[in-house]
């Protein structure tokens, strides 16, 4: 006897979440298109701030950027990616110092795992997302960070940038 | 005739005028021997664009279903990705398959695509755009089509795949189950209806479609149709013939080229054969939406040409199928072989015996309201 309840109930309970499934999908084909028309809609493109795409080194309206060229990014890298050029310098007072001359990060190579911005201590890199990185030749892939004629930010003038700038 | 005026869209005004003339001028047998060349043409054409137009309408009304926008980018709103896609696969190097068994591979598509094409040719479309009218044509459209399972188990047998081969007798027992409920279901309406002839059947339901007429047990065999032709067609949840994730394409993994295509075009004919037959049996084929009394209102939807209200019908109960394959997740092979046999012939066949009551009682809508 129980058998013929269950064989009823099992069918009616699955004629009804059958009827929900569908009712479900009926919303879903009156909702809004997730579609990207890439090309096409360039303009009003929307991609989020976190997305890693290219790793960039902030330069304030001086041309002076935070990198001490320590290294320390260099060190972190799992694939070798980041390649530092460094020079000595004598500065007025006399004091030696290491200054930073030519900051080479390979696209080609970089997992994006971003290690290099969490661990360098004066935040003077950053992820942004201009994402249209395709070149046609590979070499093109390796970028100079530093611009021309950058050179440190004193500390006196300025403190840290602040976290995510 | 009034005929002619009172229908000025009716194509077979065209057909009429077209037999008288030839008929003035040629003797019978070349009268028919054109006419007979006019209709396969016809009908190989219809063939071929409304597999296009369904192959595009599937993939739009899919990507609606997935909130995206489908193809869009060939012509206007994409509307000639299907003719690019046809030119492609007919361009395609045909893979000959070494270590397969060369003659039953090449006739395989064959038995598919000429099964479902004499299935096509029993459709009535509209007014006069029959092609054959057997007095049995219910039982020789559920018997052809079943011809096309050959074409699908050859297909498996001769790849020499293993993928192939479990695809396909997943799809005969599949198919054959399910036939057992269509035919039923079928038989159902036939017992209402009185006779197995399309135009007969047609002709019956003109103010009160089969659906309706028998009411509670109609409805029942409309549900289990639509389910087990849905089935047959090894589409949306019950698609396990060619459940990709374990059997890549299944029966057809081994074609290429235009015989793929042949696969492909046959499955979506199949879907809308499908749909088709049950716009005729239960819904009133090509006849316009009449109520009996409201002769105004029956003059405006007449108005209306019959394969216009035949195709609406029809695209209704293709969007019905869609809208089931993109709900539901894909049966295992007990489910579906339990879903049959446990609840739909057991139902089936209760329905048949609560069919025959309805009419010989006279409990019909048409017994108790006297519509004729
Ligand atoms: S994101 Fe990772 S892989 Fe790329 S440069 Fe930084 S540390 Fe190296
Ligand atoms: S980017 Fe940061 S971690 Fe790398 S060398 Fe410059 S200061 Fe050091």
């Amino acid at each position: 006897m129980s058998s013929i309840t269950e064989y009823f109930s099992g069918l009616f309970t699955g004629i009804r979440s059958l009827m929900g499934g569908m009712s479900v999908t009926w919303k879903e084909l009156w909702t809004k298109k997730v579609t990207q028309q890439y090309p096409e809609n360039r303009d009003t493109l929307v991609i989020s701030d976190r997305f890693r795409a290219e790793l960039v080194m902030p330069h304030d309206e001086n041309n002076e950027h935070a990198c001490t060229s320590c290294g320390i990014c260099q060190l972190n890298c799992p694939n070798g990616t980041i390649n530092i050029t460094s020079e000595m310098i004598e500065t007025a007072e006399g004091k030696k110092k290491k200054i930073l001359s030519k900051y080479s990060w390979d696209l080609g190579m970089c997992t994006f795992c971003n290690l290099c911005v969490i661990t360098c201590p004066s935040d003077a890199i950053k992820f942004n997302n201009t994402f249209e990185n395709a070149v046609f030749t590979r070499s093109k892939l390796i970028q100079t960070l530093n611009k021309e004629g950058s050179k440190l930010r004193e500390k006196k003038k300025e403190t840290l940038a602040p976290k995510g700038e | 005739m009034l005929l002619n005026y009172s229908h000025p869209l009716e194509i077979s005004n065209l057909t009429t005028w077209l037999d008288t003339t030839l008929r003035s001028s040629m003797p019978e047998f070349w009268v028919l021997f054109i006419e007979f060349a006019l209709v396969i043409v016809a009908l190989l054409t219809a063939y071929a664009v409304i597999a296009l137009i369904l192959i595009y309408a599937e993939r739009k009304i899919t990507a609606f279903f997935q909130a995206r926008y489908g193809p869009n980018r060939v012509g206007k709103w994409g509307l000639l990705q299907s003719l690019a896609d046809m030119i492609k696969i007919l361009l395609k190097e045909i893979v000959k398959i070494t270590r397969s068994d060369r003659f039953l591979f090449f006739a395989a598509p064959f038995f598919m695509i000429v099964a479902s094409m004499a299935t096509f040719g029993a459709i009535p479309f509209g007014k006069g755009l029959l092609a054959v009218d057997f007095n049995i044509g219910v039982l020789y459209v559920t018997a052809v089509s079943s011809v096309g399972i050959i074409g699908v188990l050859l297909a498996g047998w001769s790849s020499n795949n293993k993928y192939s081969m479990i695809g396909a007798m997943r799809s005969g027992a599949q198919f054959v189950s399910y036939e057992l409920s269509a035919g039923f279901a079928l038989m159902t309406i036939v017992v209402l209806a009185g006779t197995m002839q399309f135009s007969e059947l047609i002709e019956g339901q003109r103010y009160c479609w089969n659906i309706f007429n028998g009411h509670i047990s109609s409805i029942i065999a409309f549900v289990i149709y639509l389910i087990s032709g849905h089935a047959e067609t090894n589409r949306g949840p019950f698609d396990l013939p060619e459940a990709e994730s374990e059997l890549t394409a299944g029966y057809h993994t081994e074609y290429s080229g235009l015989q793929f295509g042949f696969y492909y075009l046959a499955e979506y004919l199949n879907m809308f054969i499908i749909a088709s037959i049950a716009t005729t049996v239960f819904l009133g084929g090509f006849l316009p939406i009449q109520v009996q009394g409201w002769d105004a209102f029956n003059g405006i939807m007449d108005f209306i040409p019959s394969y216009v209200w035949f195709f609406a019908k029809t695209a209704v109960l293709i969007f019905l199928s869609l809208w089931v394959r993109w709900s539901f997740p894909r049966l295992r092979i007990d489910q579906l072989l339990n879903l049959e046999w446990k609840y739909l012939l057991p139902i089936n066949l209760v329905n048949i015996v609560v069919m025959v009551i309805l009419v010989l009682t006279g409990l019909t809508l048409k017994d108790l309201f006297g519509i004729i």
